[in-house]
């Protein structure tokens, strides 16, 4: 079942040109930055764009930062949502069911389908981010953001684990959207539905009578891995990112896994 | 065929909130049988098959497949089942061959146990194996030179086609057929009547579930007829279509006929004159015995036929009421 998974995502048009066009967006507003040379303001606009006009080592952190708040998710919701609703709204659910393929095994294959999915566009979102920022800005000792200047190793390093901070975030978002997608057979409701429920986590952490519960969005230490470039690096919000999304990942693959194995397959 | 139960239901029941759609269903199908299912759109019938395989789950009741209860033993069960629910699912972007890969490689190996009446169910096996494997079941509905073209570009008959190509791929000894025939043409029609009389021959076990009386009529050996999710009849389909104690007598002596005729105790003409024959009620008197008074007092019998309802008329005599408006 689990080759079967992997041959559809790796085969499938969408899977490419999604990855593309997620790193296609950094790759513009590099051209832009290059060409005009007008970085926003320190302390302004999107996560290390100020820093990289003179350096582009840190360009893949910047090219997450970008796609992160809006793009990355709308895919990750999008490829999760359709995961078992996309089966069902052509039919094949019930087929793969009395194949049999059992329901824990599908969402098994699902969930591994989609956190490769995941961890194939991030990386690929860095590396191209890597090569892009180094070609147009070059590539320079790196100055952290408070101000010391970091060794290769450690740069390397904390670029790594930029790129599983991020995964990780998103791998919360796919099972909101593995949970929604078990509970309709419409895809497109799926994605959707993961989505609303980002939205209202974003609208909350602005919210500040709703202060109480920032802590516990999904959304609200996606950007925490900014502190990994301070020296020295600032775990706290990182920890507690990582903490956060493992009790929504687990929370929504445990109910999707409840909801879906005594669901009755109508579509 | 021996009498083994492939299919078993005791008292099959599902709600959908507080409708109840299929109500204590009692069924009995035997290893060999050609299964007709019959019953208007909204009887059950997709309901109870999706039962059957496990995909819905009863409200109460119990489900037995080749012998096993359903849905526990599903894993055990299901490999030797080959199905058709409400309609082929296929991945529109994808050829026909490679679809049937894909829900090939998905399932378990296959059993390595003793093999099936229509030869062994087959591990996953070779590269070569799995090719063979979807060119046979292609061959069997018609669909052999089919190409790379994407399956959204098919017809509703190369659908339903295909469809059953992925039923036959496991050599199942149970075939589920909801509607199988839908969307084909008459051509269509008729090859996959054949093809199931074939594989019913062979000892698969065949159910088909069917808004079409005329089509259970035609090949199966045993239906059930199911009305607002209950079991109105079951039984041989000649058992169903039993004699309606009327025989038709085609005969150019219409008159001494009719004198025959009236000259018996019990037997009586029915329905208004004809020229070329008449219809007799007989109350219990044996066609052979009417027969040998006609040929003894000199009326020549040109054709002697006992008069059966068709399925459709079962039916309506069985609900009180026509499909008509259901179709």
């Amino acid at each position: 079942m689990l080759t079967v998974e992997l041959s559809k995502l790796v085969t499938r048009t969408r899977t490419w040109v999604t990855i593309a066009v997620l790193a296609g967006l950094p790759c513009v507003v590099a051209v832009f930055l290059k060409v005009t040379g007008v970085g926003p303001r320190p302390g302004e606009g999107p996560a290390f764009l100020s820093q990289v006009l003179n350096n582009g080592t840190l360009y893949p952190a910047a090219a997450l930062a970008l796609i992160l708040p809006v793009f990355l998710p709308v895919s990750v919701a999008v490829v999760a949502g359709d995961a078992v609703a996309g089966e069902a709204a052509v039919g094949t659910l019930r087929y793969l069911l009395i194949r049999p393929v059992g329901r824990a095994r599908l969402l098994l294959a699902k969930l591994v389908t989609v956190t490769l999915f995941i961890f194939l566009a991030v990386v690929v979102v860095a590396v191209i981010g890597f090569l892009v920022g180094a070609a147009l800005f070059g590539v320079r000792p790196v100055a952290s953001v408070s101000g010391t200047s970091l060794g290769a190793q450690d740069v390397t390093f904390r670029l790594l684990v930029t790129v599983a901070y991020v995964a990780v975030s998103m791998l919360g978002v796919g099972a909101i959207a593995l949970f929604s997608s078990v509970l309709t057979d419409s895809p497109l409701a799926a994605a959707l539905g993961a989505l609303a429920a980002l939205v209202a986590s974003q609208v909350l952490d602005l919210v500040d009578a709703a202060a109480s519960v920032r802590p516990y969005l999904p959304t609200h230490y996606w950007l925490a891995f900014v502190d990994l470039f301070r020296t020295p690096v600032l775990w706290r919000n990182v920890d507690r990112g990582f903490a956060v999304q493992a009790v929504y990942i687990a929370a929504f693959l445990g109910g999707a896994w409840a909801y879906f194995s005594t669901k009755d397959i109508n579509s | 065929m021996s009498g083994t139960t492939v299919i078993r239901t005791e008292g099959l029941t599902k709600q959908f909130g507080r409708m109840t759609v299929v109500d204590g269903l009692d069924l009995e199908v035997h290893e060999g049988d050609l299964f007709g299912f019959l019953g208007p759109n909204g009887s059950g019938k997709t309901t109870t098959v999706r039962m059957l395989l496990g995909l819905v789950f009863a409200t109460a009741g119990r489900v037995e497949l080749l012998g096993r209860e359903m849905p526990a033993h599903a894993s055990a069960v299901l490999p030797h089942v080959g199905a058709l629910v409400e309609g082929p699912g296929f991945y529109p972007d994808r050829s026909g061959r490679r679809n049937l890969a894909l829900i090939d490689a998905a399932g378990p190996a296959g059993p390595t146990g003793p093999a099936g009446p229509t030869g062994p169910a087959g591990r996953r096996g070779s590269r070569k194996d799995r090719r063979d494997r979807i060119e046979e079941a292609l061959e069997r509905v018609g669909l052999a030179a089919v190409g790379r073209r994407p399956v959204k570009g098919y017809s509703t008959g190369m659908r339903q086609r295909l469809g059953l190509a992925g039923a036959l791929l496991r050599r199942p000894r149970l075939l589920v057929l909801d509607e199988p025939t839908n969307g084909l043409d008459p051509q269509g029609i008729r090859e996959v009547r054949t093809l199931l009389v074939e594989l019913a021959q062979a000892g698969t076990t065949v159910f088909v579930s069917s808004h079409l009386l005329a089509e259970v009529e035609a090949f199966c050996d045993r239906a059930a007829i199911v009305h607002r999710g209950r079991l109105v009849a079951q039984d041989r389909v000649e058992s169903l279509l039993a004699p309606t104690g009327t025989m038709w007598v085609e005969t150019p002596d219409v008159e001494m006929a009719t004198a025959v005729v009236s000259g018996l105790d019990g037997p009586s003409v029915e329905g208004e004159d004809r020229p070329d024959g008449l219809r007799i009620w007989l109350d219990g008197m044996p066609p052979e015995e009417l027969n040998a008074r006609f040929v003894g007092s000199g009326v020549r019998v040109r054709e002697l036929v006992r008069e059966r309802l068709s399925l459709e008329e079962v039916f309506i005599r069985l609900t009180g009421e026509t499909t008509r408006v259901d179709r």
